[in-house]
């Protein structure tokens, strides 16, 4: 029999074992989400992240060695973009008929984002460089990288300040807006796709599938607004 | 040729033509959004591209969620740099994530019932 040491290293060494355990550990976590019939706090992501993130500190497996597997799943993010068409043109329709309220309610909500991200962290004595990665954290991650560089932030810091940001708002958008009584499906998945981007029209999605088609219009759309709005409200904060 | 494969194509196609756009005029939109609006367009002008894209499409979006997961785990494994500046950056996540939703969703409303601008197809 062959040491299992050698099996481990051989396994360290390519992408296979990382990549099943990323499949394996959503699979787990959608599995619970689903038994939990929804609840907002099973969120498949934070589920995987949690499982996954348990055995890279177990293993003593660096972040790049997992990534080599983890990457071909990453890479899907682009295409799934380009998917959010679908929704989008079977809700075409719909979505010309709610311009104006689309329009403002961008406005409302990417500056409202900007803002108040930038002026909590401020108050709360962040540096300059925390900043720049903290200012475009609602738009739709390699958006928010592109912008944290031009910036000077850090990249890498702001990717994860991204995926925090959509997870708080998956979380959080259903129970909040029940609470506040609201119940356009449009208003309520747009604004969810403006302020957590992806993994907030993940979730709109699984919610009401034109809650879905708003919230990839509202990433979309946050996407530009960010990269005009961040740097000019950075401004104020230097 | 499998429809799977032709739909896949015309996702990296599409991606593809967004991302050399999107760099070539050097836009603020990034190439898979370029590549989303296009293929609306597409879409609406070709039955025949909305068949291809359909099923490869309608995977990827059940799928969503997973696709997230390998930049979630960077953040447990940034953990360290997180924690250092944890109250600013929990303070600041959560306060303006929270914010920015219920102002953009109650601006959509109060601007919808203002204009009378109600969903007419929204089955109950």
């Amino acid at each position: 029999m062959t040491d299992p040491l050698l099996i481990w290293s051989y396994l360290e060494s390519g992408p296979l074992l990382w990549l099943t355990a990323t499949l394996v550990a959503y699979w787990i976590g959608d599995r619970i989400f689903r038994l939990s019939r929804g609840k907002p706090w099973f969120n498949p992501v934070l589920l995987s992240v949690i499982v996954l993130g348990a055995l890279l500190l177990a293993t003593g497996t660096p972040y790049e060695t997992y990534f080599e597997g983890a990457q071909f799943v990453h890479f899907m993010l682009g295409p799934a973009t380009v998917s959010l068409a679908l929704p989008l043109h079977a809700n075409l329709k719909r979505v010309r008929r709610a311009a104006l309220p689309m329009a403002l309610a961008l406005l409302a909500g990417s500056l409202t984002a900007v803002v108040s991200a930038l002026g909590l962290a401020w108050l709360l004595g962040a540096d300059v460089g925390l900043l720049a990665s903290l200012a475009p954290k609602s738009a739709t991650a390699p958006v928010a990288i592109g912008i944290s560089e031009k910036l000077g932030g850090d990249p890498s810091m702001t990717a994860v300040l991204v995926l925090l940001t959509g997870m708080i708002g998956a979380i959080a958008v259903t129970p909040m807006l029940n609470a506040l009584g609201l119940r356009d499906w449009r208003g309520r998945g747009f604004a969810t796709g403006v302020a957590a981007h992806g993994v907030g029209t993940a979730r709109a999605l699984q919610v009401n599938p034109t809650a879905g088609a708003f919230a990839g219009i509202g990433m979309g759309m946050n996407a530009v607004l960010t990269g005009l709005l961040a740097p000019l409200v950075l401004q104020l904060f230097r | 040729m499998p429809a799977i494969v032709s739909g896949i194509i015309v996702l990296l196609l599409f991606q593809l033509c967004g991302e050399v756009v999107s760099r070539i005029f050097a836009l603020p939109l990034p190439g898979p959004v370029l590549a989303m609006v296009a293929l609306v367009v597409g879409m609406a002008l070709s039955e025949r591209l909305l068949a291809l894209v359909r099923p490869v499409a309608s995977f990827l979006l059940q799928n969503l969620s997973l696709l997230f997961v390998p930049v979630g785990v960077g953040a447990v494994a940034r953990l360290s740099d997180l924690s250092a500046h944890a109250l600013a950056i929990g303070v600041s996540l959560v306060g303006s994530t929270l914010l920015a939703i219920c102002v953009g969703a109650v601006t959509f409303e109060y601007v919808a019932r203002l204009t009378g601008n109600v969903d007419e197809e929204e089955e109950a």
